[in-house]
């Protein structure tokens, strides 16, 4: 195999490691290599030249550490999460027969690596992919969940990137909910490289629900890409527990006329903290609905970045989109960088966004002390019904207490920023 | 048990003063309130009557530059807004505070644990909190509907009045300071929100209603009304005198009061 010149030598040493250990079927080895070549020329995003789209995250701790691949049997069993009654899926896909098929012709299509370092590295570490498919037709309602919990790799000293594939393949009529979880075991800086492709075929109905929940100190990108048809559904909730950096990369193309989606997510973070959401909806067609709520809480110094874009093509007359991102500040040293855009090349549309960040309300918290509430009480209070608004679009009920009790737990109420 | 109050007065204000930032609000206020009475403070708009309600319930806005107020035997101004809740203390606001996903379910236990456990009692049973809050429902005659609503969002201004009679008749004050909870209530919710305060009417706690009407002293008969005027009590009689201001206004007291 020749390369052109590598500046990320032990990525490439552990892709060609695994392209020898876990050889696929030639597809998959094409589109591995086609991976790692991407990387390798364009490497890692920076915020320089006019890069809007990292324009205020840095992934420089990220770049500058050598993550090992940690060649650890497939990811998603175990993991502290409980099961929410739904059924778990292996990542070990298996890429022949029919499902090999569907994998084949899907994998990759919707996710593209051309301009996207971290999809490029992590089709360059193809190997485990978690599929969840319902044929088309079968209406049946369907609900499993995917775990891509992180262990420990064999050498204590080092440190370890991996590199999670889910697929999504809801067919016509479909009636699916998807639990994604990424876990990790405390402390060590490992680094997290998601990628989610979900393809919401006509009339189809998905509720999708994210969570991470992984070490305080890990690193985590995620690149999530869902393509709709027409009149198909799609509700999504977005969960994350602080991480040192976490990247939430969103995007959802309303393909067909009639199509609707809901974009929900809630965010904390604390001390040390930082995280970035790049929400974007792509109007292609007529007749299509939005709706984008995404809600922070942000404690210590930590920094919160928000990218909400909305396109509205020319010919996507009729389209209703609605975003919101609103942030609640824990500590004076917290910070949001908010930054909705609206591009509409339609004239017939109804568009609108908002944001707002600020602290708890003096008068309201004084309200609660009246009727005797002391301060920590009535800001859990007031903290966990902010959350509430998000927790609330989760339909499985075991899902809605767990994310309920996560984050209040969480939410450990260090720094009171009103008092007496 | 509370501490009977063997001839001292539930409430006892002396010469307070307290301001706003630069602005200088109550300017020497004294009122005495004793148990089982009902008072009546009337005074024309911006006199401080909400100002002199906040400061006894500590709302935090105010700084208190002179004087005090003994409740209960104790020195109340020295007080977190909390601990004089749970000592018996309540505000029914003006203006009531929208809480968004806040259920009132859990608010009002909130509150009614916390005076409990103040007073060392345990927490009330989920079970036996229901059953509470269903009897005061019942009793205030609110719509059960509005309760398992979030606090207050999107109530019209008359259902958080009510709203706020329900969270008294859940607290059990011993002194209310009910702050306009008759503005903008339609008639039947006046006579509701007035029975309410009458039945909660006993020997052993207080009402002070704050008041630009005299159409629910018709119902709540004040044993004192006091008139409020530029931070200062400069008049006080009996239901007879919120007659007088209903019928003259505030103009003769303000004449009268200058000569003093
Ligand atoms: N927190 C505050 N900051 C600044 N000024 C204040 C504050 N609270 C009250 N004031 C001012 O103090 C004065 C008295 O206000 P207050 O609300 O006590 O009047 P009020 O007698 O209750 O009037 P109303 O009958 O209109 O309710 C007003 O001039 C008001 O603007
Ligand atoms: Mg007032």
């Amino acid at each position: 195999m020749t390369q052109a010149p590598t500046r990320h030598e032990r990525y490439f040493a552990d892709h060609q490691a695994l392209a020898a250990a876990s050889p696929g079927p030639a597809w998959l080895d094409t589109l591995r290599a086609a991976g790692w070549e991407r990387f390798n020329a364009i490497g890692f995003p920076t915020a320089r030249r006019g890069n809007e789209r990292w324009k205020y995250t840095a992934v420089a701790p990220i770049a500058r550490v050598n993550f090992a691949y940690p060649f650890l049997p497939p990811d998603n069993v175990g993991g502290p999460e409980p099961d929410f009654g739904f059924a778990a899926v292996s990542a070990a896909a298996d890429f022949d027969g029919e499902t090999g098929d569907a994998i084949r012709q899907h994998l990759g299509r919707l996710a593209s690596f051309e301009d996207d370092g971290f999809a490029a590295l992590n089709t360059a570490f193809l190997r485990d992919v978690a599929v969840v498919r319902v044929p088309d037709g079968s209406g049946a309602p369907v609900a499993v969940r995917v775990n891509h919990a992180a262990t420990d790799g064999p050498d204590v000293e080092q440190r370890y990137a991996r590199h999670p594939r889910t697929l999504i393949l809801a067919g016509r009529n479909a009636n699916l909910t998807v639990i994604e979880t990424y876990t990790g075991p405390p402390g060590p800086r490992y680094f997290t490289n998601a990628v989610t492709e979900i393809v919401v075929s006509e009339g189809a109905q998905v509720d999708h629900y994210r969570l991470l929940n992984e070490s305080p100190a890990a690193y985590h990108v995620g690149v999530t890409r869902v393509h709709q048809a027409r009149d198909s559904s799609f509700s999504s909730a977005s969960f994350a527990l602080g991480t040192a950096l976490a990247r939430n990369d969103f995007a959802v193309t309303l393909d067909g006329p009639g199509a609707y989606c809901s974009l929900n997510g809630l965010y904390y973070t604390g001390q040390g903290q930082h995280i970035d959401n790049l929400i974007s909806i792509d109007h292609a067609q007529p007749h299509c609905t939005s709706r984008l709520n995404y809600k922070g809480i942000l404690d210590g110094n930590s920094r919160a970045v928000f990218g909400g874009e909305v396109l509205v093509r020319r010919n996507a007359q009729k389209s209703d989109a609605q975003q919101t991102d609103k942030n609640l500040l824990l500590s004076e040293d917290a910070e949001v960088d908010s930054k909705p855009s609206l591009l509409i090349y339609a004239d017939d549309v109804q568009c609108s966004h908002g944001a707002t960040a600020g602290q708890i309300d003096a008068q309201t918290l004084f309200y609660l002390r009246s009727r005797g509430l002391d301060l920590a009480a009535a800001s859990r209070m007031l903290i966990s019904a902010f959350a509430r608004e998000i927790v609330n679009t989760v339909k499985p009920q075991p899902l809605r207490d767990y994310l309920d009790s996560l984050f209040d737990r969480n939410i450990a109420v260090k720094t009171l920023p009103v008092g007496r | 048990m509370t501490k009977m109050t063997n001839n001292n007065p539930l409430l006892s204000v002396r010469g307070l003063h307290a301001s706003a930032g630069d602005l200088e609000i109550l300017n020497g206020v004294d009122l005495e309130v004793n148990a089982g009475e009902v008072h009546a403070i009337m005074g024309p708009n911006g006199s401080g009557k909400s100002t002199l309600a906040n400061v006894l319930a500590g709302r935090p806005d105010y700084t208190v530059t002179a004087g005090q107020a003994i409740y209960d035997g104790e020195d109340l101004l020295a007080l977190e807004p909390e601990i004089r809740a749970r000592m018996g203390v309540f505000l029914a606001f003006q203006y009531p505070v929208e809480l968004p996903g806040v259920r009132a379910w859990q608010f009002l236990k909130a509150g009614v644990d916390a005076r409990r456990q103040h007073h060392g009692e345990e927490e009330l049973s989920a079970r036996d909190f229901d059953r509470l809050l269903r009897e005061k429902v019942q009793m205030v005659e609110i719509d059960p509907e509005l309760v398992r609503r979030a606090v207050n969002e999107g109530f019209s201004g008359g259902e958080k009045k009510r709203n706020e009679i329900l969270q008294m008749a859940v607290l059990e004050p011993r002194l209310a300071l009910l702050d306009e909870t008759d503005s903008g209530l339609d008639i039947d919710a006046l006579r509701i929100v007035s029975d309410g305060v009458n039945k909660l009417r006993s020997q052993d706690n207080a009402t002070v209603l704050v008041t630009h009407y005299q159409r629910m002293l018709n119902y709540i008969r004040p044993d004192k009304v006091h008139v409020l005027l530029d931070g200062r009590i400069v008049r006080s009689g009996g239901p007879e005198l919120a007659l007088e201001l209903e019928e003259k206004g505030y103009d003769w007291i303000r004449e009268a009061a200058s000569y003093e």
